[in-house]
């Protein structure tokens, strides 16, 4: 509904945006800006904004003492990996979904909708009892199957959306021209579904990176990843404002970075389609 | 060799009977055409014979061996979308190129094959584009080209030229229609399009709610409609049909007389009317006349010299020889 | 439609994704209504494990902390859901307009939405909401007022602030994405009749938005029911913010009470359920068209 206006207008509309806008995006500014002083920087008062002695000190710290690498090995490996099976057990459901509907396929897709609000602090002990049991209580494997679970339905839900915007003729030709299901998937939805698919697994691996209950409350020290590793400096020991800093902007940096390519589908994606 | 043979074939969706028991013989080499109001159940008829559908009942023997379970690929025919269905993300060589592919016919053979697709459909300077480029037409081609690689049993087309514009339209007729000379295969065509039909089919099939009114060639059908609704959909203007005294005067429950069949004069007729809208197109001209006593208007043919006015008393004789008449269940009386 | 064929492919390839989600939902669900029926604690060996009926639902209910957390969860969901759509739709409409770099100003503004909630909440809590060396601080002195103590004076507020920074993205870029999606001849024609901006918000973009919004509230509702981190990490559920959700998990988890705690999550997933249903109507509805 945009139209063209007056430059006055559009002058003071640019000005109550970006105003708007690095109001909102400040906290984060301010702890980038924070990881770059020293801690008595950090602490300053009046606080100082640009000018400051620009320092790494604070990465390396940070890197040294609590093996920040392992943290980022462990998230990596855990949104990578829910994220990637998710995919291999959506896009064969998807495609049923999208093109071979039946009457029951509205009745699942919305069952689905509704396992992923299920409050999980409701099945906290049987999963946690679980994975006792399992063994598998602090570990990678553990947490990547627990996310993939609960991303499951957006991503059969996301690709859902994009398989039906493929017209089903298309498909249908592909049969005509003797493809197998197999071929049909492989030589022609799945290239055609190519940013669709992409869309998906982005913004299921930020949903996984950013999770904060069952990786708090499922990892002790082995399989944290960094949402474990930030808590942990809730502790008043922990409180230097730049080390803080640091590790708190080597943890949004990726995300925020692949967060910014992906917002289009954060909507259809979020809104389960209602909302294109 | 393509002959398709329907028998006693049944679908219905659910508790819906989409179309009821029918049978259908469509010999080697003809085009033949369904054509019919859009929800007839053409297209779905089109869609049991190229096995993408399941039919509810019956059987669909192509070349004299049962295919009714068979999946699409097996059925030895190749089929032309309404939206082309090309595969967006491959080249035209490649589109061209994909039935064969998957029939892993060697590399060569398929080379060869394309090459003369292109040629005859005028496609070699595009082989390497991709359909996003191409304009309607050209997907058009591409998607027949498809479909001519495989050498099929027959060619099934599901209102082919509905996405193109009236010009293009008329050109594309004439390609497919050269085609069929040339190759000689069975084609089945679906459209809504009565002129496509005409112009292209030997055989025309009219369908309504799934049930076959008429099959017979397009001039069977011009000349003696069976019924009714045959009579309304077969002709450009329509068949003016006349219920009330003047069909009853012709032994008659509705009379029906073709614009072209009435001889318009200013001066002496059988009917007088005056003119409401006239249509010129130059070489004809379509006037629309309230004739005293019949309940809607009715479309006559002139000349397109023929000089006559909005409010004109007109007088209309229609030609005895050519007059239809059916009967109170809107069958033909012979 | 399809052939008997495709459609016992499809069968095939849904049913890894059914079964699972269909496991990971009946099997926990079914443990937690076991538990909370029983008495259970398992850190205390002298207690005996048994049934015990619905006596864990009534304590729960019961006890001094229930309708606190209640009313602690529906002051935090409540006053997030006014800020973020109220500020959501504003933000949208203003986003809509002509403007330079529209895109980086929207990037801005999405931003906070991909922080993770611990470094959200620390970020806050630390940086922000210190009384000595957070930045809100300092700015409440260079006004010659006396700092607060955020998260123990004004705990709620403090909490739903940091919940509203990270929920007002998802809001306004949904509610963004739907004035989009407004003909620009509805308005032209409304302008036409002579509507003035008030009134053509008020009759027809603030109607052409209210799908959305309820979306917006329903899929909020869903996840802030549950938030869990920024309480976490902050407060640890004291000065006044424990939630359902806290509560529970301090039932399960600290004080190892899994009966209750069970009982708690039956609670839990009722509530949410209320809500789902309507979540599900619309997107239901959505699904015919």
């Amino acid at each position: 509904m945009a139209r063209a206006v007056t430059t006055n207008r559009k002058i003071l509309n640019t000005a109550i945006a970006w105003g708007i806008g690095l109001l909102i995006f400040f906290p984060i500014l301010w702890t980038i800006l924070t990881s770059f002083k020293t801690e008595a920087q950090a602490i300053a008062d009046p606080p100082v904004f640009l000018f400051f002695d620009w320092t790494l000190e604070n990465y390396a710290v940070v890197q040294e003492r609590s093996n920040y690498m392992r943290f980022l090995m462990n998230s990596i490996i855990i949104a990578g990996g829910s994220t990637l099976l998710g995919l291999l057990i959506a896009v064969p459901a998807a495609w049923s979904m999208a093109f071979v509907p039946s009457r029951r396929t509205k009745d699942i897709l919305l069952w689905m909708l509704s396992t992923k609000m299920l409050p999980a602090v409701g099945v906290l002990y049987p999963i946690y009892l679980i994975f006792i049991q399992l063994g598998i209580l602090d570990t990678r494997v553990g947490l990547t199957v627990v996310l993939m679970l609960i991303n499951l339905p957006i991503m059969v839900w996301m690709l859902y959306t994009y398989f039906k915007e493929i017209p089903g003729e298309i498909l249908e030709a592909a049969r005509m021209d003797g493809a197998s299901l197999r071929e049909e998937i492989l030589y022609v939805l799945t290239p055609m579904a190519v940013p669709g698919i992409a869309s998906t697994l982005l913004l299921n691996f930020i949903l996984a990176w950013n999770e904060a209950f069952w990786t708090l409350n499922l990892t002790a020290a082995k399989a944290a990843p960094l949402t474990a590793f930030i808590a942990s400096y809730s502790s008043p020991e922990g409180l230097f404002y730049a080390k803080l800093s640091a590790a708190s902007t080597m943890a949004i940096a990726p995300i925020l970075i692949l967060g910014w390519f992906s917002q289009k589908q954060l909507v259809r994606g979020l809104t389960f389609g209602a909302v294109k | 060799m393509g002959r398709i043979e329907l028998k006693q074939v049944k679908k219905s969706f659910g508790d819906v009977t989409v179309i009821p028991p029918l049978d259908l013989e469509i010999e080697d080499g003809e085009f033949v055409v369904f054509v019919g109001p859009s929800g007839c159940g053409k297209s779905t008829l089109l869609r049991l014979i190229a096995g993408l559908e399941d039919t509810t009942d019956g059987n669909i023997e192509i070349d004299g061996s049962d295919a009714t379970g068979l999946p699409p690929a097996k059925r030895g025919l190749a089929m032309v979308f309404q939206s082309y269905a090309l595969y967006p993300h491959m080249s035209v060589r490649k589109n061209i190129a994909f039935p064969m592919r998957m029939a892993k016919l060697p590399k060569e053979e398929q080379d060869r094959r394309i090459e003369s697709a292109a040629k005859a459909l005028n496609l070699t300077d595009y082989l390497d584009r991709r359909p996003g480029q191409l304009s309607g037409g050209q997907r058009q081609r591409v998607a027949i080209g498809r479909a001519i690689v495989r050498e099929p049993a027959a060619f099934l087309f599901d209102e082919p030229l509905s996405n193109l514009d009236a010009a293009l339209r008329v050109g594309m007729r004439l390609e497919i229609s050269e085609l069929h000379k040339r190759l000689d295969t069975t084609m089945v065509y679906v459209t809504h399009d009565q002129v496509e039909a005409m112009t292209m089919a030997d055989k025309i099939v009219v369908l309504q709610a799934g049930v076959i009114e008429q099959v017979g060639s397009p001039l069977d059908l011009y000349r003696t409609p069976r019924n009714k609704f045959v009579a309304g959909f077969i002709g450009s203007p329509k068949m003016n049909l006349i219920e009330g005294p003047e069909a009853a005067r012709h032994n008659a429950h509705t009379m029906g007389i073709r614009p072209e069949h009435i001889t318009v004069s200013s001066e002496s007729g059988d009917w007088t009317g005056t003119v409401g809208v006239s249509e010129h197109l130059g070489s004809d001209t379509f006037f629309h006349v309230n004739v005293e006593g019949f309940g809607e208007p009715i479309t006559v043919r002139a000349g397109g010299d023929v000089d006559l006015h909005y409010g004109d008393t007109i007088y209309l004789t229609p030609d005895p020889a050519l007059i239809h008449r059916f009967d109170d269940k809107g069958l033909r009386i012979a | 439609m399809a052939t008997q064929q495709s459609r016992s492919a499809a069968r095939l390839m849904m049913a890894p994704a059914v079964v699972l989600l269909l496991g990971w939902m009946l099997v926990p669900l079914i443990m937690t209504l076991y538990f909370s029926f029983r008495r259970y604690l398992p850190n205390r060996p002298d207690i005996e494990p048994g049934w015990v009926g619905f006596e864990n639902y009534a304590r729960f209910i019961g006890s001094s902390s229930f309708w606190p957390a209640v009313q602690t969860t529906l002051i935090i969901v409540g006053g997030v859901l006014v800020i973020t759509v109220v500020l959501g739709i504003i933000l949208a409409l203003l986003l809509d307009q002509p403007m330079w770099g529209q895109g980086a100003v929207r990037i801005l503004v999405i931003a906070p939405f991909f922080v993770m909630p611990t470094v959200s909440a620390l970020v806050w809590k630390n940086m922000f909401m210190d009384p000595v060396n957070g930045i809100l601080a300092h700015l409440w002195k260079f006004f010659g007022a006396t700092p607060v103590q955020w998260l123990s004076q004004a705990s709620l507020e403090s909490i739903i602030m940091i919940v509203s920074w990270q929920w007002l993205p998802f809001a306004t870029l949904i509610l963004l994405t739907a004035v989009q999606s407004l003909d620009s001849e509805q308005l032209e024609a409304a302008e036409m009749d002579g509507a003035s901006y008030l009134n053509r918000f008020w009759f027809i973009i603030l109607p052409h938005l209210a799908r959305a919004v309820t979306i917006v509230i329903l899929i909020q509702t869903i996840f802030l029911l549950s938030i869990f981190a920024e309480i976490f990490v902050t407060t640890g559920g004291a000065f006044g913010t424990r939630t359902l959700t806290y509560l529970i998990f301090q039932r399960v988890l600290e004080s190892q009470n899994i009966g209750l705690g069970s009982a708690g999550g039956v609670y839990a997933i009722i509530l949410a359920n209320i809500v789902a249903i309507f979540l599900m109507r619309i997107v239901g509805k959505n699904l015919d068209a």
